[in-house]
């Protein structure tokens, strides 16, 4: 949008959006439904913090190269709300019976944004380029035997046994597209194009005004013919939560993605004329808040104490006070977005006087427990708050020793802390992002992302194994339910909140979220209204 | 002749202090708490020992600490300061890439509040006592004693979102692609808020500080003198009084000058303004020490820079220093 001096009609416009979106005003509508067509033209504007460090998606995974590094690459695929493929690059596919072999059909007409074609052999390069520089894609990809390329646009995934989440892989932020004829033989780290990356998105890099704004324009060449409908994608750098609220609230800014305001600034903004709110579009992250507690030490070591610390936690209050209501408590490790989740555990109720009468059975003598919070800014501190007034009100001796983002993953990944916050993303299948943190061959100093609580039972580790490559989905279920079982009586940690990440948008975007990772997806589908 | 003898002294001295600041920093910066990779590797949200290893090997992080020194050391002897982790670039690049936005910020600071400072505590010392010198005096109070973050807020709040006149944030219109004289105007409407921002609090410390001196200046024998032989009140005030009440200015101003490349971490963070301050906050938060090392390398060449000049500037306005170099 324009220069509130230079368009003195500002105030103007937003009427007209509040006249164009009846009834939109604070409602949960979603951007899309509302039966207007789709037209070609216009810009939007986003928030973006912190700055990325680069835009090579692939070499860069991190939360705001993700946002906007999905409009640039791509991937074979893409996921519905649901967890549901949908075709990308591929245009279509298909598994074997044995669950071995995995076929994609790939769009046979697309360009790299240099203008050379794609094809199946930069598939099969992308592979070999993610497993070398990315943990996660090395473990997916563990799992292949061989890649086949019958012609230029059918890739073949030979399996060494059936491994079901497979087709959960080919999302952009884990498996994007990375052009051979630039990358291939070269330094990755060091190639040039890491400057201006080379994708085959609805969007191409534009500019990139350091500490400003991140531009990136249409892609004519686009292999979908008429997306995508925006013309320009203005990505805003700005350092301070409130001051993204003022832009958002001045019209600068059309688009504030989950996380880019405090929580508390939440509801006033959704409640602006013309102003919509979605909690869609993080079904494939799946970001679940949770306690470390470290197995290793003095009381922790004691899982009397950790049903305790359960039972002292209130956890409605959280959601309700911190996160406006819109989270989820969980019952027990399994997110209930997931399909394995096991229905028939019953979360621990806040019951302060259950977790006295444990820390008494256990002989707990007031040792000094030491809580690092997760320095996120104000929703995070105030939650330590509360978590340490329910951890005293139910006689546990409770000291803050907080520190900056370093400090905090140099504690974590050196298991120097008594109970600490973090949240991880459990993405579509548990074998992904959810045995990670209780398997034991997991348990490695200097990461904060594995099993750095230090839990330990041969039997989860057995069952987490053998889902992970069960091809019967009800054999897998019974799997996955006896673990939930025993983790839900074991307690390795304490479970907080399945986290939501609302998004607040001018309801004049629509197509805004289509699928499980939201914007990080890219505004392929997405238009604007002209209402300027 | 005198000023570059003076000046090649200095120089020397300045060189070594420099040396100290870089050694003594980098020891410092390495004390805290996680590493670069480490940061790194958290905010990927996925990771492996291979993963966290292979940064530190790219960062050279894996050397022990000495080692890592003499090679930042010796960098910086031939003005290569090495290369951002984070950003993947050179630390020099980015440190020219945002230093103009910042100079810029706190050069109009600089001015606004020098002139707007100087000039509200003469007329506040030449009405003293009466109700126009209080109300300066009161408004260079509240100044003084307002949070800078909090004059920021309100400032975007009430000129920004209520009434639209400035715009909230940043450098310039994203998207307007301004061209030659409307590129400036559109930069210096940008640059409004956050210069007054910044410029306040100095503002009402010049303001404070030429009143107290004007008015012992003013007691002096020579001003009376200069009335008793009769000399116009106005000329008294200016040529007489304000000069000589100007040292303890100028050496607040000097200080202020120091501070131009660090100091609005604050300012530039609420404004996203892209300058030096926010760039020096992200290297701290993410452990980037090179980038970090850089900034206050600058920050620190800045300071020594202005207080040679204030050195200088002082014998021009007071030829008694001249003599004690």
């Amino acid at each position: 949008m324009k220069n509130p001096i230079a368009s003195l009609g500002l105030g103007g416009l937003l009427l007209t959006l509040l006249s164009l979106s009846p009834g939109a005003s604070g409602s949960s509508a979603s951007s899309d439904g509302d039966g207007a067509q789709p037209h070609s033209g216009g810009e939007v504007n986003i928030a973006i913090q912190p700055e990325p460090p680069s835009l090579m998606l692939p070499l860069v995974q991190n939360n705001p190269v993700q946002l906007i590094g999905g409009n640039i690459f791509e991937s074979l695929l893409r996921y519905s709300t649901d967890l549901e493929p949908m075709p990308q690059l591929a245009k279509s596919w298909e598994i074997g019976d044995d669950g071995l072999t995995y076929t994609f059909h790939l769009y046979d007409n697309v360009v790299w944004h240099d203008g050379e074609p794609f094809s199946a052999e930069d598939v099969v390069f992308s592979v070999g380029f993610m497993t070398e520089v990315e943990p996660q894609a090395r473990e997916t990809m563990s799992h292949v035997e061989r890649i086949e390329t019958p012609d230029a646009n059918t890739v073949v995934f030979h399996l060494k046994q059936p491994y079901p989440a497979f087709i959960m892989a080919f999302e952009v932020g884990s498996m994007p597209m990375v052009p051979k004829h630039i990358y291939e033989g070269t330094d990755y780290h060091n190639n040039p194009a890491n400057a201006h990356p080379i994708g085959t998105g609805p969007f191409e890099f534009e500019r990139w005004d350091r500490g400003s704004v991140i531009v990136l324009s249409k892609n004519e060449d686009y292999y979908q013919e008429g997306l995508p409908y925006l013309d320009t994608l203005y990505w805003h750098v700005i350092p301070d939560a409130a001051s993204r609220a003022a832009a958002y609230e001045n019209g600068t800014l059309d688009v504030l993605p989950a996380g880019s305001v405090e929580n508390f600034d939440l509801e006033r903004l959704a409640d602006l004329p013309g102003s919509c709110i979605t909690n869609q579009g993080s079904e494939m992250f799946n970001p679940f808040a949770m306690l470390w507690l470290n197995n290793r030490e003095g009381p922790m070591s004691d899982v009397r104490f950790r049903k305790a610390v359960m039972y002292a936690l209130d956890r409605q209050f959280a959601n309700d006070v911190l996160w406006n209501g819109l989270g989820r408590i969980p019952a027990g490790p399994f997110s209930s977005k997931l399909p394995e989740h096991d229905d028939s555990i019953e979360a621990y109720p806040h019951d302060p006087e259950q977790a006295r009468a444990l820390l008494d059975e256990m002989g707990y003598n007031g040792e000094q427990i030491r809580l690092l919070p997760l320095p996120y800014g104000e929703t995070w501190a105030r939650w330590s708050e509360a978590v340490r007034q329910n951890l005293e009100d139910a006689g546990i001796n409770v000291t803050t020793e907080a520190t900056d983002v370093a400090g905090w993953n140099q504690a974590i990944s050196q298991w120097d802390y008594d109970i600490a916050f973090t949240y991880l993303y459990q993405y579509s299948d548990p074998s992904i992002g959810i045995s990670r943190t209780y398997n034991s061959d997991n348990i490695a100093r200097g990461s904060p992302w594995n099993n750095v609580e230090g839990y330990r039972n041969e039997r989860v580790d057995e069952l987490f194994a053998a889902a992970a490559v069960e091809a019967d989905p009800e054999a897998r279920q019974q799997l996955y339910s006896e673990v939930q079982q025993i983790l839900h009586e074991e307690v390795p940690l304490a479970w907080l909140l399945e986290m939501p990440q609302p998004v607040i948008h001018g309801c004049d975007v629509h197509n805004l979220i289509t699928t499980g990772i939201g914007i990080s997806d890219g505004f392929k589908n997405a238009w604007i209204e002209s209402g300027d | 002749m005198l000023y570059l003898s003076l000046i090649a002294g200095r120089l020397g001295k300045a060189v070594l202090v420099l040396l100290a600041i870089l050694v003594f920093n980098f020891f410092l910066i390495h004390a805290a708490p996680g590493d670069p990779a480490l940061v790194m590797a958290g905010e990927a949200g996925s990771t492996d020992a291979e993963f966290i290893a292979d940064l530190r090997e790219r960062f050279g992080l894996d050397q022990p600490l000495p080692v890592q020194l003499w090679h930042y050391i010796s960098g910086v002897l031939t003005l290569d300061f090495g290369y951002s982790y984070r950003q993947q670039m050179p630390v020099l690049d980015l440190i020219l890439d945002r230093l103009p936005a910042t100079l810029l910020l706190t050069g109009a600071a600089f001015i606004i509040s020098l002139s707007l400072g100087v000039l509200a505590g003469a007329l506040a010392a030449m009405r003293a006592g009466k109700p126009s010198g209080s109300l300066i005096m009161g408004l260079a109070l509240l100044f003084y004693a307002t949070p800078l973050y909090w004059v920021a807020m309100m400032s975007v709040l009430l000129f920004s979102v209520w009434l639209e006149w400035l715009p909230a944030y940043g450098f310039s219109t994203v998207g307007a692609n301004y061209t030659g004289l409307a590129h400036v105007g559109d930069v210096a409407l940008h640059l409004i808020l956050p210069a007054l921002t910044l410029g306040l609090f100095f503002m009402a410390i010049y303001t404070r500080m030429t009143r107290t001196s004007m008015l012992s200046v003013a007691q002096q024998d020579f001003v009376r003198t200069a009335r008793a032989k009769g000399v116009a009140p106005g000329v008294i005030q200016r040529r007489h009084i304000l000069r000589n009440a100007l040292l303890p200015i100028i050496t607040l101003a000097g200080l202020q000058a120091g501070q131009m490349v660090g100091g609005a971490v604050l300012t530039e963070t609420v404004f996203a303004w892209p300058g030096i301050g926010r760039l020096m906050y992200d290297a701290l938060m993410q452990r980037d020490y090179n980038l970090l090392l850089g900034v206050f390398f600058f920050s620190a060449l800045l300071v020594i820079v202005f207080n040679m000049i204030t050195d200088v500037i002082y014998r021009l306005a007071d030829p008694r220093i001249r003599g004690a170099a």
